[in-house]
């Protein structure tokens, strides 16, 4: 009789390492029946996940100060991410070196506010415009003491409140009175555009189309320009006036204005008559608003003294950042490399948050890559599941904040159930439903 | 040629091409201006056509690209059937859908490929063709294997009565405990004993907690905890009398079951008590636990087998296997097969899915004392002095057992060691470990559980499974029903419609209307009796009319010739 026999027979030294400086063996086996109860342990390690995202959410890195009246206006440097300029309500101009956290420069460059700056696309000078009706244009790297001068100072006939640079001419955009197109080597405007007699408080070029521009008005409209036509395009009319505007870098045709009823509304240039979507959930009139540079997000800066993160297509945010010792928002900037948000605020600071909030920043080792795609594979797929969704939504928010909130939610169902009330007790169809998108635009005019 | 109603651009061009000459006139020829737009499209469409025609064979194919799956190997990694397409309500989400299948598809291919890098096959014994593996004895084994795994292979003699033995989990660790206080724990592979102590008490059952290096021992009156210098740490006396226990690793739950039919699930990880109540089946001597979903499995004197979580005071299933009371319990790695066996000689495998008639009904010549499913699949079967090693024996009908091994002594308990190809066996007078080739899991997951653990790999792996834990709350019989989409009910729906604000919702009657299936009433059946009866009558009625009539006409009317008007006539109905 021939027997032929195997049984299973290790040999432990293909298992363990040879010494004690290699790696140790990991033998995998994928087979189903050795991985017993994949859905609740995969569900625990998403509840883990969504937990230590929350634990890990530390967003603020830093503070920037040195100004010594309210921070008025930001502007990012188009190709190096560590500069930053701003502007201050005592009309002073400070540089910042965004690595070290320390201010490079400051000088006094207009009597009263500096109301914006901007870049030149080479990012050598940058512009800025002032209440006392100047337009001022700077270097950005000294190198003699003369440099410390404005290369250039323009006048304006009327005061200037914004400015924007086109993304590759050298030209610019203000607003105040009209909107004004500049060429840098003139002193007169090459164009003015003028629509009633509304003082416009926000201006923005483009930067994708880039001949397109648009601005915010005080008679509560946003006026779209091209600017090789003599008369602005269009305007719509909200309810309340818009207070910025932010144009989608990845989509031509979309911008995000920042309005004073507590709303930001998304818009398409083709169809202003109803916007896109309405992100609500500040509690305060929105100031200032920037895109990332992905367009899939954007920040907002508003009087309620929190700063919020919405993702472009959602109505509520995805996050809120606050302090105790920040004021009033002035102005925020989303930093090009989409990792960074700069805030300044009405107490003199100017501050460094982190775009995700539990990013870790610096290097990831592989490993670590793969264990946070694997965390946020598994956030997604559970992500509907009551617990998960509670954690991941749950956020602190100053008492005043969320009183107001409170105070809001109250009104909003008031304002509901008299409508229903009303709707109950009238003829039908003669008090129609309105969709939120349809309340807050007044007109749009041609 | 068959003739297509409706004629399109790309059509005509095509038909141009293949139809011959004289068929030509048939075609309509419809004025089309060739737009960018057209061309491009009918361009696509015939480089599609060519390039379908252009495909070479796999033979022509300089680089074959990637091996073929085996698909019995493909099917093992199956995640069930997928999304077909069907059903979805808007075309962008069917399109989400589809792209998620296919992640699944690749996800199942890349696992089955790695199938290529699993070092160890698994054992076998094989004979000619005119022998039976039955015949082959142990002796035989061990002479013919190599020597590390003959060493495996041994007895211990030790004095206190019947022994019961566990493996730990990754399959290193042996833990013996005797009915007289015995209590040892060693790493059986390098024999190094951890402790040996006597508890001077009996001791009913015994199990490993999540790691190594502690045990616990249900002894006379209480639950203890011991390390793995057989230090007590812990005295639970909340958990008393148990007869038997289990160890859920994923929950890190203890279940027991005590004298007086109270189940208890103990959270070793905080030690606290998930679960307690009375199981009112009696007293259950036959407990195990299905790996597949951590519920645990109670048989009792009366043949009933039932399915428990901490979580529902009641089975959550119930079977009667037999109709006299069980001996043995056993269900197998994957939840799919449950063996039971009781004292009427009978051992069933069943389909503990479904729980629907036993797959397979054995007579055997004593009644089994324990039943034990190895990783592989095989069952062991005790009976008396004797352990029989059954192959294949759930899907089809075992004529005869793969190995037979007769102790000379009788067993208390046995265990298939995880990852190896051994099958310990407590009994009255020791420990005795038997070769069965093929019944253990070649190769394991080192994140799983790895018998070559490092200390610090043990720590690590121990922290791990902490964060990991399962809540208890999560032990259901379908242990994937929280990956399914949760579908409202009506009723829910409605609910919903309640709480929002300024909606008025329907209302709607949810209890459910008695329909009688099957059973008629009363009333229906007397109408259709009388329905039935009045039919009877009426044709009566008809056939006597028919009867009748041919009477009258044989009646031969008296004439009087022109006095016949005088006669009186019968009156006409109104």
């Amino acid at each position: 009789m021939s027997v032929k026999i195997k049984v299973i027979s290790r040999n432990p030294e293909d298992y363990l390492r040879a010494t004690k400086r290699d790696i140790h063996k990991l033998q995998r086996n994928y087979d189903p029946s050795l991985h017993p109860l994949e859905g609740p342990r995969e569900y625990v390690r998403a509840l883990n996940a969504v937990k230590l995202e929350r634990v890990f959410a530390k967003p603020f890195i830093g503070s920037l100060d040195g100004h010594s009246d309210g921070v008025s206006s930001l502007a990012k440097h188009p190709s190096r991410l560590a500069v930053l300029a701003s502007g201050a309500f005592d009309g002073e101009i400070r540089l910042w070196d965004l690595a070290s956290r320390k201010c490079t420069r400051h000088f006094v460059a207009h009597e009263g506010w500096v109301r914006a700056i901007s870049y030149t696309p080479e990012g050598q000078q940058f512009i800025s415009v002032g209440d006392d009706k100047t337009i001022k244009t700077w270097k950005s790297e000294i190198i003699d003491e003369d440099d410390e001068d404005p290369l250039n100072t323009l006048l304006s006939m009327s005061v200037v409140s914004g400015i924007s640079h086109h993304r590759s001419k050298p030209i610019f955009a203000t607003c105040g009175e009209h909107c004004q197109l500049w060429e840098n080597t003139r002193s007169e405007p090459i164009k003015v555009f003028k629509w009633g007699v509304d003082s416009l408080h926000h201006v923005a070029f483009n930067q994708v189309e880039t001949n397109l521009l648009a601005s915010c008005a005080s008679d509560r409209s946003v006026i779209l320009y091209d600017f090789r036509e003599s008369g602005p395009l269009r305007k719509v009319v909200m309810e309340l006036r818009s207070n910025a505007l932010s144009w989608n870098p990845m989509e031509a045709f979309i911008f995000t204005v920042a309005n004073e009823d507590y709303n930001l509304y998304t818009f398409d240039v083709r169809k202003l008559k109803q916007p896109v979507n309405v992100h609500m959930d500040h509690t305060s009139a929105v100031i200032d608003v920037d895109y990332s540079p992905t367009g899939r997000e954007f920040v907002s800066g508003s009087y309620d003294k929190t700063v919020r993160i919405f993702e472009s297509l959602k109505g509520h945010s995805r996050d809120v950042y606050h302090t105790k010792r920040m004021q009033r928002l002035t102005c925020v900037k989303w930093s090009l490399d989409n990792k960074y948000i700069l805030t300044g605020s009405d107490e003199m600071n100017i501050r460094i948050w982190k775009a995700k909030a539990s990013e870790k920043l610096g290097v990831l080792k592989p490993r670590e890559r793969t264990a946070l795609n694997y965390a946020e594979a598994l956030k997604e797929k559970f992500s509907a599941h009551p617990q998960v969704k509670r954690i991941a939504r749950h956020r602190h928010v100053p008492k005043h904040i969320h009183n107001a909130q409170k105070e809001i939610k109250t009104i909003r169902e008031k304002n509901k159930r008299k409508e229903a009330n009303r709707r109950a007790h009238s003829k039908a169809g003669s008090v129609p439903f309105v969709p939120e998108r349809k309340r807050h635009v007044v007109k749009e005019d041609e | 040629m068959k003739k297509k109603e409706s004629v399109r651009y790309f059509d005509i061009e095509e038909n141009k091409d293949d139809q011959p000459k004289e068929t030509n006139q048939e075609v309509k020829v419809y004025k089309i201006k060739p737009t960018a737009r057209l061309l491009k499209a009918n361009k696509f469409k015939n480089n599609k056509n060519s390039t379908q025609k252009r495909k070479p064979t796999e033979k022509e194919k300089k680089f074959p690209g990637k091996a073929p799956i085996n698909p019995a190997k493909l099917e093992n990694y199956s995640r069930g059937e997928g999304f077909e397409g069907k059903g979805v309500k808007h075309p962008l989400y069917a399109l989400k859908l589809k792209k998620k299948e296919n992640k699944h598809k690749y996800a199942q291919k890349q696992a089955s490929r790695a199938d290529i890098l699993l070092t160890e096959d698994q054992g076998f014994l094989e004979v000619d063709e005119d022998n039976r593996t039955t015949g082959i004895t142990q002796k035989v084994i061990v002479d013919n294997v190599d020597i590390t795994a003959a060493t495996k292979a041994f007895e211990l003699n030790l004095d206190f009565g019947p022994y019961q033995a566990k493996y730990s989990r990754n399959g290193r660790h042996l833990l013996l405990g005797s009915n007289k206080g015995h209590l040892a724990a060693f790493d059986w592979i390098t024999k190094k004993l951890h402790f040996e102590i006597n508890v001077m008490e009996s001791i009913h059952d015994i199990s490993w907690l999540h790691v190594e290096t502690m045990v616990a021992a249900a002894q006379k009156e209480w639950l203890y905890i011991y390390d793995n210098t057989g230090t007590e740490i812990h005295c639970i006396k909340r958990m008393d009398k148990i007869l038997r226990m289990e160890f859920l690793p994923y929950h890190f739950l203890l279940a027991a079951v005590n004298e007086f039919g109270f189940m208890t699930w103990l959270d070793i990880s905080i030690g606290e008590i998930v679960g307690h109540y009375n199981n009112h089946m009696g007293r259950t001597p036959v407990m195990t636990q299905n790996p597949y979903n951590a519920t645990i499995c109670l048989g009792n004197s009366r043949g009933v087998v039932s399915l428990w979580s901490p979580n529902v005071k009641k089975p959550l299933a119930k079977i009667l296997c037999h109709k006299t009371p069980l001996t043995a319990i056993s269900v197998d790695n994957r939840g799919m097969y449950m063996a039971t066996s009781g004292v009427d000689r009978s051992l069933k495998i069943w389909d503990i899915r479904n729980l629907d008639g036993p797959l397979q009904h054995y007579k055997l010549r004593t009644a089994p004392v324990d039943l034990e499913f190895s990783q592989k699949e095989m069952l062991a079967v005790g009976l008396g002095n004797i352990v029989e090693v059954y192959n294949n024996c759930c899907s089809q009908t075992a004529e005869r057992p793969y190995l037979r091994h007769n102790m000379g002594k009788s067993m208390k308990n046995f265990k298939f060691c995880p990852y190896e190809d051994i099958l310990g066996i407590g009994t009255s007078h020791g420990f005795t470990s038997i070769i069965v080739p093929g019944s253990g899991e070649p190769n394991f997951d080192a994140l799983e559980s790895n018998p070559f653990q490092t200390k610090k790999q043990r720590k690590e792996a121990e922290v791990k499974a902490l964060l990991e834990k399962i809540p208890a709350e999560l032990i259901t019989l379908n242990p994937n029903e929280i990956m399914e989409i949760d579908v409202p009910s009506a009723k829910d729906k409605m609910e919903a419609k309640k709480n929002l604000l300024y909606v008025k919702p329907k209302k709607v009657d949810f209890t459910p209307r008695q329909k009688k299936k099957g059973k008629t009433n009363i009333a229906r059946k007397k109408i259709i009796k009388e329905a039935s009866r009045k039919e009877f009558i009426n044709q009566v009625i008809e056939a006597k009319k028919i009867l009748n009539e041919p009477q009258k006409e044989n009646k031969p009317k008296q004439s009087f010739g022109v006095l016949d008007r005088f006669v009186p006539q019968p009156k006409s109905k109104k």
